[in-house]
């Protein structure tokens, strides 16, 4: 759509519409995009299917929560950089209200025996729900035996010496980047010799 | 006021080093819990059930929850925006230069090594909440080392949850419903 066509889109639309996103996202990151194929791309407009593939990828492999980056990406392309934060303001809200108000009433009654028994069974289920996401997670990232090596070492580091994530993290961006050198210039050095 | 700086700064971290989205907020967490004593293990576990069971996505629910038991409704506030604030820096930055970016081989090469790495930490996050959920706590030998009914329940929604084609495809939801109601009847 021509942006000199586009009507401007008010800030409080932007926020009321990634509000209602976030209250019909009920799971993880994947779970928002056919709500926002409905709500960003058929009723408003603001993004085609393509923009929101390319967003979501985006989103995906850059840091932080994947529906809080789409949020922000669709934001800054409809309202600059102030929409790209009330529309990111926006999806969280509704977890704001609704946590607060249900984390408030669990503590109450957080010594009965019933709610005890209750989430004794509730967190056998999430070792499960857990093992499941990481099952699914490691078809799409573990591709090749570099890859596989990488999972294992991290895994192994993580488990046994209990190290701070953000160094592994941090470890990790340090060796693609030196592992991406090395190979850029021995293609180079190829090259020249050709 | 200290305490909410410090947990502005810890969501913060995470919301910039964790990768992946969902549960990949789960180890940096597991962390907190570890070098502050906010909240115990066992408590991160209810949190994710309780998260993933409410509107809003994952990473968002745990934030506001684990903000919310340390330090009430500012907690629950300051926690989300930290958690978002990384977010949206680098989101705003990448907006502006979209196509450099996600055709850089740098990129593209530290993303292809993060994603594993990010996987391989959410392992080692499982592991301790399986820990304090499948282990028994005061246990002496091999015998007692794991809560057979824990075990039995894992096993059995486990099965539900990958090979039975009808139930394959529920919603976390039922599961952790389900759960509840035989934690309550059995444990």
């Amino acid at each position: 759509m021509n942006s000199e066509t586009q009507k401007k889109v008010s800030l409080l639309t932007l926020f009321l519409t990634f509000a209602k996103v976030g209250v019909m996202t009920f799971g993880g990151g994947y779970a928002m995009l056919p709500i926002l194929q409905r709500e960003i791309v058929e009723n408003h407009h603001w993004a085609s299917d393509e923009d929101l593939a390319n967003y979501f990828a985006i989103g995906q492999c850059t840091p932080g929560v994947i529906a809080v980056n789409t949020a922000t990406f669709i934001g800054h392309k409809t309202r600059g950089i102030a929409g790209g934060i009330v529309a990111t303001l926006g999806v969280v809200f509704p977890s704001l209200v609704i946590i607060s108000c249900l984390a408030g009433i669990i503590a109450r009654f957080s010594d009965n025996l019933y709610v005890q028994k209750a989430f004794t069974g509730i967190r056998i289920c999430v070792c499960a729900l857990i093992l499941k996401a990481i099952l699914k997670l490691l078809k799409s990232a573990v591709k090749d035996k570099l890859t596989l090596a990488v999972f294992l070492i991290a895994a192994a580091l993580a488990i046994l010496l209990d190290l701070s994530p953000v160094i592994l993290i941090v470890t990790t961006i340090v060796f693609a980047a030196a592992l991406e050198f090395s190979a850029s210039r021995r293609s180079r050095g190829k090259e020249g010799r050709a | 006021m200290i305490t909410l700086l410090r947990l502005f700064w810890e969501f913060f971290k995470t919301g910039l080093f964790a990768v992946g989205g969902g549960l990949a907020t789960l180890p940096f967490l597991s962390d907190i819990a570890d070098k502050t004593g906010w909240f115990t293990h066992a408590q991160l576990a209810d949190m994710v059930a309780v998260a993933e069971s409410t509107p809003g996505p994952i990473g968002v629910n745990t934030a506001t929850y684990v903000g919310f038991t340390t330090a009430g409704c500012p907690g629950a506030l300051i926690a989300t925006l930290g958690l978002v604030t990384p977010s949206i820096i680098i989101i705003l930055i990448i907006a502006s230069l979209l196509k450099a970016f996600s055709d850089n081989r740098y990129v593209q090469t530290i993303f292809r090594l993060l994603r594993p790495v990010s996987v391989g930490l959410i392992t080692a996050a499982g592991l301790s909440v399986a820990r304090t959920s499948l282990v028994n706590a005061g246990h002496t030998g091999l015998i007692d080392f794991l809560d057979v009914k824990a075990v039995l329940l894992f096993v059995l929604l486990w099965i539900f949850m990958q090979y039975v084609p009808k139930t394959k495809a529920w919603h976390p939801i039922i599961f952790i419903g389900i759960s509840a109601v035989l934690g309550i009847m059995f444990f």
